[in-house]
């Protein structure tokens, strides 16, 4: 077909929130590349799913069905989509960078001898071909990277860099994909899904929330935050190192791997703004950073900042707080 | 048990950065540089598995001389020997070319578990673990916090997004990427930093490992993102800034 395909993740019939991103990404791609684009959904009973995209303006979409792959595993996902790819030799996949396609696409890539270009954050056409960005040093530094030899091209787009509201409508035809997949395929054997923490706190709630991070640098420190915090009226959240080291529970870990916020200010102390942190509280109305480095990634996002040591910041905030 | 270990050299997590003159790495001369964080995780979790199962813990890494620091930590720590695949100084490099070259240099091994950290603090392609698994033919489990043995295999926990947790069961060998934070790590002991140097350090270089493959993807350009959002930032005097942004909260955003 030599076009674009976007593989979109679903669990149990819905749409994972990125997968839209992802279609956007590719759509985007296709209209600067004048190639049509296409899009994949995996498991088992996804017709539904698939004709909630036949709205989207697509040549086709892909209902990849079978059941070995109700269940997600590596081996099922890489297996099935290869021999989609064989079938209409795409020459962009493009996934949304989720937890399952950071474990499958790399494998899926290299059964190829190719490379995922993971974590995507823009992109620009160059005489015809897409150069994509990406993030080096937990995003203070940024890279262009080429794609190199005979395609496929992979590529996976970081939350939030592409945005779904952006998607053209228009109208796609579902076809079924059945691969050809028998169990002995599937090494891994995948469990229940759990639960861990009790989520007795609502960070969701809050109106104002102020976070901590690695800055704190020791435990005891972390009291001169909840200072901050009390002074505010504002729940105490964290970056996951300081839930990691026990210095906060893991409920109160905002990000990818803990809770989203999306208070009315979000302040944050200490924290670099890692991808993984900002996903979980960009949605917040007025964020604040206070970092001594000028270069962290978290002032991309904060409406105010100052810029110091939060040791002498902080204080001075609570001084002038209660004036 | 042979467990195999990947550990990476990276700058200090706190250093400044600043792109090099050719925009195809960072200044390096003054950096100073620590192992990986994920994979000192990974490493903790390979010597806790063979302390419950008994067997080998064997690091490998592949760095510029000075990465023989972080391998010597690794030692002190408690793993058994290494393997230093010699390289150039830092790049932004290929990471299927990378994993070619540590499965060949673990032919020889046969290891029943490879563990990797889940993603590198520079290069942050979050993959070289599972296109290692690939290329050497092993079933894998991204983002695991916990291993247990399990029959004749493992049954891993990995890590989902928004605090959802998996128990997976899984064959060995096999490959796990291990996430930051599960367990506390160790410290070197005196003893250990003894025993360290007469641990076994085993040098492999590129070319004897059958030279790099080509590259499917190129870096081309190196640099510092612009900032697109214009954010009020205050610096000066704490006592002034404090006053300032407090102001702003009042009357601009009316978040007070
Ligand atoms: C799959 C995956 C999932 C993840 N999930 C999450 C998640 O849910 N939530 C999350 O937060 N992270 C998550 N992470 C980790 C994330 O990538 C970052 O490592 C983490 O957010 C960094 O936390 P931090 O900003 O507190 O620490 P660091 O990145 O170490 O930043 C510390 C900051 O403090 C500043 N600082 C230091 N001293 C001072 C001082 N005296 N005064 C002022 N500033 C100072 C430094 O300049 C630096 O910017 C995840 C990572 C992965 C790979
Ligand atoms: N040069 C290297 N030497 C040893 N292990 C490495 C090297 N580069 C990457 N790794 C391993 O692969 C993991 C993922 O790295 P990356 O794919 O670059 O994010 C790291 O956490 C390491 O365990």
């Amino acid at each position: 077909m030599s076009g674009i395909l976007v593989v979109l993740e679903q669990r149990d019939g819905k749409l994972h929130k990125m997968a839209l991103e992802a279609l956007a990404a590719g759509q985007q791609f296709g209209l600067e590349l004048g190639l049509p684009v296409f899009a994949a959904v995996l498991g088992a009973g996804v017709g539904a799913v698939a004709e909630s995209l036949a709205g989207y303006q697509l040549a086709k979409v892909h209902a990849v069905d079978h059941a070995l792959l109700r269940e997600y595993t590596p081996d099922g996902f890489t297996i099935a989509l290869r021999q989609l790819l064989a079938a209409h030799s795409p020459s962009y996949v493009v996934f949304p960078h989720t937890y399952q396609v950071r474990d499958f696409a790399p494998k899926l890539a290299t059964s190829l001898g190719r490379v995922l270009v993971s974590d995507v954050v823009s992109h620009r056409i160059d005489n015809g071909s897409l150069i994509a960005v990406r993030q080096l040093f937990q995003g203070k530094i940024n890279a262009d990277v080429r794609f190199e030899g005979a395609g496929p091209n992979f590529l996976s787009v970081q939350a939030g860099a592409w945005r779904a509201d952006s998607l053209q409508a228009g109208a796609a035809a579902v076809e079924v994909f059945t691969p050809e997949l028998s169990e002995a395929q599937i090494r891994t054997k995948p469990l229940e899904l759990f639960r861990e923490s009790a989520r007795a706190v609502d960070l969701t709630a809050a109106d104002i929330i102020v976070s901590v991070g690695r800055g704190i640098r020791e435990e005891e420190n972390i009291a001169i935050v909840q200072g901050l915090a009390d002074a505010l009226g504002a729940e105490l959240a964290a970056s996951r190192p300081i839930c990691d080291n026990g210095w906060l529970p893991m409920e109160r870990q905002v990000g990818s791997s803990g809770q989203t916020v999306a208070p009315k200010m979000y302040l944050a102390v200490g924290i670099s703004g890692a991808i993984q942190h900002l996903v979980g509280m960009k949605g917040a109305k007025t964020i604040v950073a206070i970092n001594k480095d000028p270069e962290a990634p978290i002032f991309e996002v904060a409406d105010y900042g100052i810029v110091g040591d939060l040791f002498q910041v902080v204080p001075a905030l609570i001084d002038e707080l209660k004036k | 048990m042979k467990i195999v270990v990947a550990i990476k050299q990276v700058p200090a997590r706190d250093s400044l950065l600043k792109v090099n003159s050719s925009g195809n790495w960072i200044e390096d001369a003054d950096l100073s540089y620590e192992i990986n964080e994920p994979d000192a995780y990974a490493l903790e979790a390979g010597l806790q598995f063979k302390e419950k199962q008994g067997g080998e813990v064997v690091v490998i890494c592949a760095g510029p001389d000075r990465a023989s620091q972080t391998i010597r930590e690794a030692l002190a720590k408690g793993a058994d020997r290494a393997i230093h695949i010699e390289t150039e100084e830092d790049s932004a490099g290929d990471p299927l070319v990378l994993a070619a070259v540590m499965a060949k240099a673990l032919e020889a091994e046969q290891p029943d578990l490879v563990l990797t950290g889940l993603q590198s603090d520079d290069l942050g392609y979050g993959q070289t673990g599972v296109i290692l698994a690939e290329t050497m033919g092993l079933p894998h489990a991204t983002l695991i916090m916990n291993i247990e043995p399990e029959g004749d295999g493992i049954r891993v926990k990995r890590e989902l997004e928004d605090g959802w947790f998996q128990n997976v069961d899984m064959p060995l060998p096999a490959l796990l990427t291990i996430q930051s934070g599960a367990t506390k790590l160790r410290y070197a002991t005196l003893m250990g930093i003894k025993k360290a140097k007469t641990k076994e350090v085993k040098s492999l270089s590129v070319a004897e490992l059958g030279g790099a493959g080509s590259a499917s993807i190129r870096v081309e350009r190196l640099y510092v993102p612009e900032k697109s959002k214009h954010s009020q930032i205050f610096d000066g005097p704490p006592k002034e800034a404090a006053a300032k942004l407090v102001e702003k909260l009042r009357f601009e955003a009316r978040v007070l």
